[in-house]
């Protein structure tokens, strides 16, 4: 049920986005997802953009997940 | 991939078990919520990697498994009525009523058509004047608001021959019902990661307040799972209840408000039968009387035999983490992803049918 590859969107027409996932591409509504911009990553579920991933946000936890798993072994 | 390889590297896997096992000191039993993570759980070997001493159970969320017989009954009447067609997700095809399933009517005729969204079963309302089209509304948060978005818009465009069926459920009302219940020996939960894209993490707080199990909100790949595990683990071993978030990427405090918005204006809450559950007060989602018109429960009237769950069949104590399903007599016996009787081993994220394909 859930798909959990984040999409990037590479285009945008009266809110449909057109998705793509290591070159597959398909339509997703955006009506469900606040101010979407082409080059966003977002999580899709049954043809709905539903969440787009911060990008800032996300590089920084991964860091700080690195850096706690390295200091504690 | 992005935002996925980053997640599925051995190295940060490896660490994150160690952490685990360094921590864990007493049996610990984990429930994971959601179809998906039994699915990543079996996918990615993630037993393999923990102490003998954790155990991971699957819970209730597939919400093709935790469809009430009456329901499969009512989407399986509504495409024998005249002039229907029915559009649904694949994975409820096969699902077993009482007599029949979706897949037996349509090798009898019936016309029934597998979408892959609710636009999808909005075109073919448009190409089909001439016929109703309703869709099949199974699924919890997540697909409640593509459900509320496609009603909006047909009612804007005036697409009047678009009907849905709510059967949709609310994951928190379950988990309480769960938390509640007597003899259920659960240390911590993992939260499903998609409901909570849409619900964030505000409304399993009073869960986390009233019943002091630890809870964790995990994506799907195996470092997010393990990450949630190892926090769930932490906090069972210190004694602390609390929630924590182990997919921030993708979940907010507050969660999806545009999606919340579609699905208020839409639907209104009201009690429903949960497979294996019984009658959870609140957990379901009706369509409200100013979208009446779409509500394919309204415009059909049906009259239904008294529903019937296949004997024998365990996916009630399944889905509750009351059995595992070698311990079903059917299991793997007569009920096989080929020929399922119950629910949990016809859709790909039950849990029988997870343990049929990886053990």
């Amino acid at each position: 049920m859930c798909l959990a590859i984040p999409s990037r969107i590479v285009e945008i027409n009266n809110g449909v986005a057109v998705i793509d996932v290591e070159g597959i591409r398909r339509e997703a509504s955006l009506l469900l997802l606040e101010d979407p911009k082409v080059g966003d990553y977002v999580i899709v579920h049954a043809g709905f953009a539903i969440h787009t991933i911060d990008e800032a946000d996300a590089r920084e936890t991964l860091k700080l997940l690195r850096e706690a798993l390295e200091q504690e072994s | 991939m992005k935002h996925v390889e980053e997640y599925r590297d051995p190295e940060m896997a490896r660490r994150i078990s160690s952490r685990i096992r360094e921590i864990n000191r007493r049996a610990v039993r984990i429930m994971e919520v959601c179809g998906t993570h039994t699915m990543s759980i079996f996918r990615y070997g993630i037993r393999s990697l923990l102490p003998d001493s954790i155990s991971l159970i699957s819970g209730p969320g597939c919400p093709v498994c935790v469809t009430a017989q009456r329901e499969i009954d009512v989407c399986i009447e509504i495409c024998r009525m005249k002039d229907v067609t029915v559009a649904t997700f694949g994975d409820l095809m096969r699902v077993p009523g009482t007599e029949s399933s979706l897949q037996k009517e349509r090798a009898n005729g019936r016309d029934v058509r597998v979408v892959y969204s609710t636009f999808d079963a909005m075109d073919l309302a448009r190409k089909n004047p001439d016929r109703r089209v309703v869709f099949l509304g199974v699924g919890f948060e997540t697909t409640a608001p593509t459900v509320a978005a496609s009603i909006l818009t047909a009612r804007n465009e005036g697409v009047v021959n678009y009907l849905v069926f709510s059967a949709h459920k609310l994951v928190p009302p379950a988990l309480e019902t769960l938390l509640g219940s007597e003899g259920l020996a659960i240390d911590g939960l993992i939260l499903p990661g998609h409901v909570s894209v849409i619900i964030g993490e505000k409304p399993y707080e009073p869960l986390v307040e009233k019943y002091r199990t630890p809870c964790a909100i995990a994506g799907f790949e195996p470092v997010d799972i393990l990450r949630a595990i190892h926090s769930l683990t932490a906090r069972i071993e210190q004694g602390t209840a609390g929630l924590d978030n182990c997919y921030p990427r993708a979940v907010s405090f507050g969660g999806n408000h545009k999606a919340q918005d579609a699905m208020d204006a839409v639907f209104e809450k009201r009690n429903t039968q949960w497979r294996g559950l019984g009658i959870i007060p609140m957990s379901g989602l009706g369509i409200k009387e100013e979208f009446s018109s779409f509500d394919a429960e309204t415009f059909f009237s049906l009259s239904l035999p008294q529903p019937k769950e296949p004997a024998g069949c365990s996916c009630g104590e399944i889905l509750t983490g009351r059995k595992i399903p070698p311990e079903c007599p059917l299991y793997s016996k007569v009920c096989t992803p080929t020929a399922p009787v119950g629910p949990c081993m016809v859709s790909s994220e039950g849990t029988c049918a997870a343990y049929f394909r990886y053990s």
